[in-house]
């Protein structure tokens, strides 16, 4: 059971995704067990806020990790999602994080429980 | 396959002409890189158009050739 392309699938369970909850990280490996650096550092932030989020691996599936990519025009994982938009990786989080204006994007969308 | 710095500065130069641009090397592997790139093309735009702009500066080569690129972008 290998997908090697990236099926049309994968851009229905993504939306379908993004559209169910209101947090969602598509990263690698598990919210409590990162595979990566990246994704632990946004795990570690959306925690530290206090966030509840969809962690989706997107080393599950071939089709999942190079549709991600396609769906947002975005190389990179770990990607970001708040109520259906991407807000970045990374690198734009951990930026957000530090400035505050993650915390006020959350606060706005009723989405920080504190 | 990791990228040479100057590779990367080349490609980055040519898409944004005006910019400067600073490269770390982080791990000293060619594979992990942090840019910081001030440029009047990032005018105006959410963070996640300006680091839009700077992947397809590198034409597909991220996640590639490019395993890690830190990106700092700003506009003067």
């Amino acid at each position: 059971m290998t997908e090697t392309t990236e099926a049309p699938g994968a851009h229905d369970f993504i939306a379908k995704t993004v559209a169910d909850n209101e947090v969602v990280l598509f990263m690698k490996g598990e919210p409590d067990q990162p595979g990566c650096g990246f994704s632990a550092i946004v795990v570690q932030i959306l925690d530290h806020l206090g966030v509840d989020f969809a962690g989706v691996n997107v080393l599950e599936s071939d089709s999942l990790r190079q549709g991600i990519k396609s769906w947002s025009d975005w190389p990179t994982i770990p990607q970001l999602y708040v109520k259906g938009e991407f807000v970045g990786g990374c690198d734009i989080v951990r930026e957000m994080f530090q400035s505050g204006e993650l915390k006020t994007l959350l606060a706005e969308k009723g989405l920080l429980s504190n | 396959m990791p990228m040479p710095l100057a590779d990367l500065e080349s490609h980055l130069r040519a898409a944004f002409p005006d910019a400067q641009i600073a490269i770390d090397d982080l791990a000293g592997d060619g594979d992990h890189y942090k840019a910081r790139i001030v440029s009047a093309a990032f005018a105006g735009l959410p963070r996640v158009r300006q680091h839009q702009l700077v992947y397809a500066a590198l034409g597909g080569r991220m996640g590639g050739e490019l395993h890690a690129l830190a990106l700092e972008t700003a506009a003067p």
